[in-house]
């Protein structure tokens, strides 16, 4: 059985024992990328010789007996929004063509120091817009379940290459459901941690009051192990905030008991797939049995969230991708008569349709006469949401809803309506407009053809440990997180 | 949404050109249909009573961030500058503004 078949948390005491060496991971990495990446296209680039030679010196450190960090010598698939030193890092867009990452990003920083081996550039929706993986200019990854299916976005990369075995672990971005609804549709674990918790520095910036980097991983244990590396303050964040950050896997200790578990009414109603809903409304039934309490609650904004987001985000996108214009960074149109010329051809060449649209609504929310109807009034609702959660909160320690709404669809169903892929998104925006945390886990598949579904925990600000906690208890209980696709002819 | 509802028109020649960005006239057709209908889907925050809410710019409860004004060294600008399409002498070039 190959390594990559197993998790983490069981290949680190055999790493440190060296009944395994880094070199044998590293392989087996390598071979599994080699064998099925062509048809998922999860990876973007990645370097065999690279991932070897890191490996091989990890394994050299050992040897001297050098103290080494708590992930060394693991692999960690890396979304191509976040820089790596040396690499380049085109945000799934062509107009980064060639740009080469000057620094790492902190959590790149933290990786290399907890002895990590950063593992290639995942494919993403262009500029992690997009909830399909349809808006890369580099292809379509395909889903590991269905390869006629999407592995979800905008990080569908970093899922599909955890689902199909290719690396245990990988780091993604999550502005709107980013790492959420492609972890529930390729049934694996992603977490997005409260704002603030993980340093953005080094993160292609998307929308900058929603933007988190979180982990993927095939179980809720080893998905904590990566979240504990890379979470902490940085000084070159001013958005990071300085709370300690707790050893996460202490907190899975399998037992909900005494737990509130908050069902928010407005997440079972309309526009919901029926087998999701059956699935995800047995989990609750598991985890009460496993002794958590279940609690109805309302969350009366919900259905103003999608519209939030979509203003909030893309006025705060407008702004951020206004850097890209030709005159620092990768791609210029030619033969431009003067910099208005070069900008406007840079743009409209370099930019794909969906970033083009999300860029001109941005504007258009921002702009003069509209402001107040639009921008302040989402900020307005904004404040709302934050309210539900918070008085929600007092009635619960965490909240289950379904992560996506509709299991993994197919390539090309949803391309051509921006409106409706945008509503693959209504039971995760709102975790980022409030600022909270929320994990998804695998919780069953729909029954023909057989697609994974996905469970949310969302938890309060800094509310980690308890969000990993029932999502563990949830997993140790059921066996989802088992399963795995059958490939092609792999 | 209501059919009558009237929702403003959304002039996208304009707001490309303050978002700096060329479209073909085919872009501009497609866009705009399509942001018309997004737009009108947003338009459901007007059913809610906001009078008196104060507006959320960031979900932190954190202001003014400062650390010790020293200088630093602020890196090698090699690896910056390289990235760009066109620069000499440690700048970057871009096409004449005056003549």
């Amino acid at each position: 059985m190959p390594l990559t078949d197993r998790p983490i948390h069981e290949l680190l005491p055999r790493l440190a024992k060296k009944e395994i060496a880094a070199a044998d991971l590293a392989h087996d990495v390598a071979a599994r990328i080699e064998a099925v990446d062509g048809r998922i296209h999860a990876f973007l680039e990645w370097d065999r010789d690279e991932l070897l030679a890191a490996a091989r010196d990890v394994d050299e450190r050992r040897a001297r007996g050098e103290a080494l960090g708590p992930l060394a010598g693991v692999p960690v698939g890396i979304k191509d929004v976040i820089n790596v030193k040396g690499h380049t890092c085109r945000c799934g867009s062509k107009i980064l063509q060639g740009y080469v990452a000057p620094y790492d990003a902190t959590v790149i920083a933290k990786l290399r120091a907890a002895g990590a081996i950063p593992v290639g550039r995942l494919n993403m929706d262009e500029f992690a817009m997009g909830s399909s993986q349809e808006n890369s200019a580099f292809g379509v990854t395909r889903n590991p379940w269905d390869l006629d299916r999407i592995p979800g976005g905008s990080s569908g990369g970093s899922a599909a290459a955890v689902a199909a075995g290719e690396v245990q672990l990988t780091l993604g971005s999550d502005t709107g459901g980013s790492i959420r609804q492609p972890a529930a549709v390729c049934g694996v674990v992603g977490l997005k941690p409260t704002y603030g918790r993980v340093s953005r520095y080094g993160l292609v910036a998307f929308a900058s009051s929603l933007d988190q980097i979180g982990p993927f991983a095939r179980d809720v244990t080893d998905a904590a192990l990566l979240f504990a590396v890379i979470a902490g303050h940085d000084p070159n964040d001013s958005t990071s905030l300085p709370e300690p950050v707790p050893d996460y896997t202490r907190a899975l200790t399998g037992d909900v008991r005494g737990l509130r578990l908050g069902l928010p009414k407005e997440y079972f109603t309309e526009g919901m797939d029926r087998e999701v809903e059956t699935a995800v409304r047995a989990a609750v039934k598991t985890l009460a049995s496993l002794g958590a309490e279940i609690v109805e609650i309302s969350l009366p904004h919900t259905a103003y969230a999608l519209a939030v987001y979509y203003i909030i985000a893309t006025a705060e996108a407008s702004a951020n991708l206004a850097r890209f214009d030709g005159v620092r960074y990768g791609f210029r149109a030619k033969d431009a008569k003067d910099p208005m010329d070069m900008y406007g051809r840079t743009r409209g060449a370099g930019f794909g349709p969906e970033v083009t649209r999300r860029i001109i609504l941005g504007t258009y929310v921002l702009s003069s006469g509209y402001y107040d109807a639009y921008y302040l009034r989402a900020q307005k609702v904004r404040t709302l949401i934050r309210r539900d959660f918070t008085e929600a909160f007092q009635r619960c320690d965490a909240i289950l809803t379904p992560t996506s709404p509709v299991p993994a669809f197919r390539i090309g169903e949803r391309a051509d309506d921006p409106l409706t892929m945008y509503l693959s998104d209504i039971f995760t925006v709102s975790a980022n407009i409030a600022g909270i945390c929320g994990v998804s886990v695998p919780c069953g598949f729909t029954a023909q053809p057989k697609l994974p579904i996905g469970l949310q925990v969302l938890g309060k600000p800094f509310g980690e440990e308890t969000i990993l906690r029932v999502a563990h208890a949830y997993e140790q209980a059921t066996a989802w997180h088992r399963e795995r696709p059958v490939i092609g002819d792999s | 949404m209501s059919p009558e509802k009237q929702t403003p028109q959304l002039d996208v020649p304009y707001l490309a050109q303050l978002a700096r960005l060329s479209l073909t006239p085919e872009q501009v057709a497609r866009f705009s249909g399509q942001l018309q209908q997004i737009v009108a889907y947003v338009e459901k925050l007007e059913e809610v009573n906001v009078e008196g809410i104060e507006p959320t710019a960031h979900a932190t409860p954190i202001t003014n961030v400062f650390r010790a004004d020293e200088p630093r060294p602020c890196g090698d600008p090699g690896p910056f500058l390289k990235n760009a399409p066109q620069q000499a002498n440690n700048l970057f070039i871009v096409p004449k503004i005056v003549e």
